[in-house]
């Protein structure tokens, strides 16, 4: 690892760090309850009481960012693991068979992933309403074929390696190949590939719930604190730039992380 | 040489688009208006079949009846030029105008009026589209005069006059509405727009702007940059927050208010608002006034019971005070009647309503404290209107409900128990003996009094939780004057004018 790398692995892993020291707090303790309301705090600008100001309802907005990162967090790592957990299951089997499974399984995976996530979501929502489980369920969904593609891909690659063909030769049963050599040897793309999907899956969250699809109002998201704090974005900017600077920090942290990750 | 041709065909294309844009610009300011509505006309375009508040005011354009409000909220003749009643108020004769066409070129006839009353009138099983028309007895053409009998007298009858008159050989209204109005309607895309264009053979004054769009902008967060960027010019109700942002901008904010009952609707047939104590626990514990402070910047006015201040006649300001906040004996009545851990509810919301959804946030925080739990949930507007008010499946919702005509029974005859737009599924034998009688009075002190009754038996059973009559913020753009507000709602497009 060269100094450079060294230095955006350090960064990386410290915002992200913090990142899941705000979760940890949103989910143990926050300064107010993120849904009180106050109306002489309306509004409110910085101060010691409120470090980060007020909304229009005059709630905290700090406690309703960290609760916001928890709520953006937690949904996103749902809809990773509902991606990657599939994906893994996908690709493995297609990878390994391929034939005819092979050929169904992704031509359907072509078809969602040539759908737009966004859209997909959005028939999720209004066949079954919003809310979180609503909004894990679609972009989990949405977000399977790009880790079945990924793990097809490194599949069918081992499969054909010389320890395999030997494993095999040795009269080993399908289930044991792929679980004791060949899932292990995805380690590394599937953590890279999980980091970047993590990426995607907060910016996903963020998107839906500016949009309104997301977590049901007044519970806090980061996307619809954005959503909300738009019609105040001239008069109050504090309402937008707190949660909206958390999401750059969010991804930001990510991406140095999986860039690191990804060229080792 | 190929490069330079195509370097010249590039430029040349980039000079077309450019002069595309700044043409659409220069033409905004004329005789075309692009007005933002909240929701599609999802219901029906048939006059008479049409439920949503939004739907009909946008009808109210397009059709007209005898009769028509003005924004004074007098009654003025439109189809009927002139009109009189007899002294036992049991016959009312309408003269009609000979020149009124519809908008697909034919004159009405006296035939397409009594098609038209008919048509809302007992159909034969006791039942009636209007039920004030169950009291008609008979509709007889004379001459060009249209005499209605009636079996008793009803003070409020000639309110009903301004139901629209349709043509009579047409089947398709649902889908293509001919009114006789000062717009006729275009054509409708579902979720984007509708289209109207000048009625030129309107035989009144007619409209000062000639094309007319309704862009639909369910999206709440979307209008000011909508309103900013000159895709809509006009909204009529917009928050008190996006007003805010429009400030300094090409657009006049007028303030007026919206005529209708703002509350947390509670479906009386489900567990536990089948309970009078709980209800009442809850409308103790919601602060109106704080909603309005919170959420409104101030503008409204707290109301206790479903009229809203504009009738005058009818509203009983004191209703507003009974449920004055007291936390205590919220959580007393709610004891009493077994829940004095509290319970959790939803409460469902159109998504397309910003000044409900807020409501809704702070109604959810005031319950907090009580020990009830409320739920939001939001749906889109057209499972609203199935689910929720046809479907009565919710629990409790939060939204406006308006009067179709400038009667009290517009507001009151819908928590009767068999109604058909009781959605609340309100049951009370003595509202439903009152209402009764007030509609079999014909004396108009005694039907008042009866009237008020009614709603002081709303608030006393807690019917629903009241808030507020809402102020209404309408954003119009400089290049446009003349908008008007009325006692109902309704938003008449053919007052407004360009501005020079």
């Amino acid at each position: 690892m060269d100094k450079t790398k060294k230095l955006k692995f350090i960064i990386g892993l410290s915002i992200t760090g913090l990142i899941v020291l705000m979760t940890l707090v949103g989910i143990i303790k926050t300064p107010y309850d993120p849904c009180a309301m106050d109306g002489a705090a309306k509004l409110a600008g910085i101060s010691l009481k409120h470090p980060f100001g007020c909304d229009q309802f005059g709630r905290d907005i700090l406690s309703r960012v960290l609760v916001g990162v928890r709520e953006t967090m937690l949904i996103s790592a749902c809809v990773v693991f509902i991606g990657v957990f599939f994906g893994t299951i996908i690709g493995t089997v297609t990878g390994y068979f391929g034939g005819w499974l092979d050929e169904i399984l992704m031509r359907l995976n072509d078809a969602v992933l040539a759908f737009p996530s966004v859209l997909l979501a959005l028939v999720v929502i209004g066949l079954y309403g919003s809310g979180r489980y609503q909004l894990i369920a679609a972009l989990g969904i949405a977000f399977i074929p790009s880790f079945a593609r990924i793990v097809r891909g490194e599949v069918l690659k081992i499969r054909n390696l010389d320890y395999i063909q030997a494993v095999r030769l040795y009269g080993a049963s399908h289930l044991r190949i792929i679980a004791v050599h060949i899932l292990p040897n995805l380690k590394t793309v599937l953590l890279s590939s999980i980091i970047i999907g993590f990426n995607n899956a907060v910016l996903a969250e963020a998107g839906m719930s500016y949009l309104g699809m997301g977590v049901a109002p007044p519970a806090p998201s980061l996307g619809r604190m954005l959503s909300e704090a738009q019609a105040y974005i001239f008069s109050n900017p504090l309402t937008a730039i707190f949660p909206g600077i958390v999401i750059v920090i969010m991804i930001l942290g990510f991406s140095l992380l999986g860039d690191t990750i990804k060229k080792n | 040489m190929k490069r330079i041709i195509a370097l010249v065909l590039v430029s040349v294309t980039l000079a077309i688009a450019l002069c595309g844009c700044g043409g659409d610009k220069t033409e905004g300011g004329s005789s075309k208006i692009t007005i933002g509505i909240p929701q599609d006309l999802e219901d029906s375009l048939d006059p008479h079949e049409a439920v949503a508040a939004g739907t009909k005011e946008i009808l109210f354009n397009i059709f007209e009846g005898l009769l028509k409000a003005d924004s004074n909220g007098n009654l003025i003749p439109a189809v009927a030029k002139s009109y009189s009643v007899s002294e036992d108020a049991l016959t009312y004769t309408f003269t009609l105008r000979e020149d009124v066409k519809f908008h697909n070129g034919n004159t009405v006839t006296a035939d397409d009026v009594v098609y038209s009353i008919l048509r809302n009138a007992d159909d034969g099983s006791g039942n009636a589209l209007i039920s004030a028309f169950l009291n008609i007895d008979s509709v007889n053409v004379e001459g060009s005069d249209i005499v209605i009998t009636l079996k008793a007298p009803d003070p409020d009858f000639i309110q009903y006059m301004t139901l629209a008159i349709i043509p009579k050989d047409q089947s398709d209204t649902a889908t293509n509405p001919i009114g006789t109005g000062p717009y006729k309607y275009v054509s409708r895309s579902p979720q984007e727009n509708i289209v109207l264009k000048r009625f030129d053979e309107y035989w009144g004054e007619k409209a000062y702007i000639e094309d007319v769009t309704l862009k639909i902008c369910a999206n709440a967060d979307t209008i000011v940059m909508d309103l900013k960027g000159g895709s809509v010019d006009f909204f009529a109700r917009i928050t008190t927050a996006q007003a805010l942002q429009l400030e300094g901008s090409n657009f006049e904010i007028l303030e007026g208010t919206m005529n209708l009952v703002q509350a947390m609707y509670l479906n009386n047939a489900v567990e536990p608002f089948d309970d009078e104590r709980v209800r009442q626990a809850l409308s103790y514990a919601v602060d109106p006034d704080e909603i309005i402070e919170l959420s409104f910047d101030g503008k409204g006015t707290k109301i206790g019971s479903s009229m809203f201040p504009a009738f005058k006649k009818y509203y009983i300001p004191e209703t507003a005070d009974v449920y004055n906040v007291n936390i205590e004996k919220a959580k007393e009545l709610l004891a009493e009647a077994g829940y004095a851990d509290g319970f959790s509810f939803d409460i469902t919301v159109p998504s397309n309503y910003q000044p409900h959804i807020d409501t809704a946030q702070v109604i959810v925080e005031q319950l907090k404290k009580i020990g009830v739990t409320a739920n939001i949930k939001l749906i889109e507007w057209d499972s609203w209107l199935s689910d929720v008010y046809s479907g009565r499946d919710f629990e409790a919702t939060v939204i406006g409900v308006d009067a179709s005509t400038m009667t009290a029974r517009a507001m009151l005859e819908r928590f009767v128990s068999d109604s058909s737009k009781n959605f609340i599924n309100f049951s009370d034998p003595e509202y439903d003996e009152l209402i009764n009688k007030a509609l079999n009075t014909y004396d108009d002190e005694e039907q008042t009094k009866l009237y008020k009754e009614a709603e002081w038996i709303l608030t006393n059973k807690a019917a629903n939780v009241y808030i507020q009559d809402l102020a209404q913020l309408v954003a119009i753009n400089k290049n446009y004057t003349g908008y008007e507000f009325y006692p109902i709602y309704v938003l008449d497009i053919a007052k407004i004018k360009p501005a020079n």
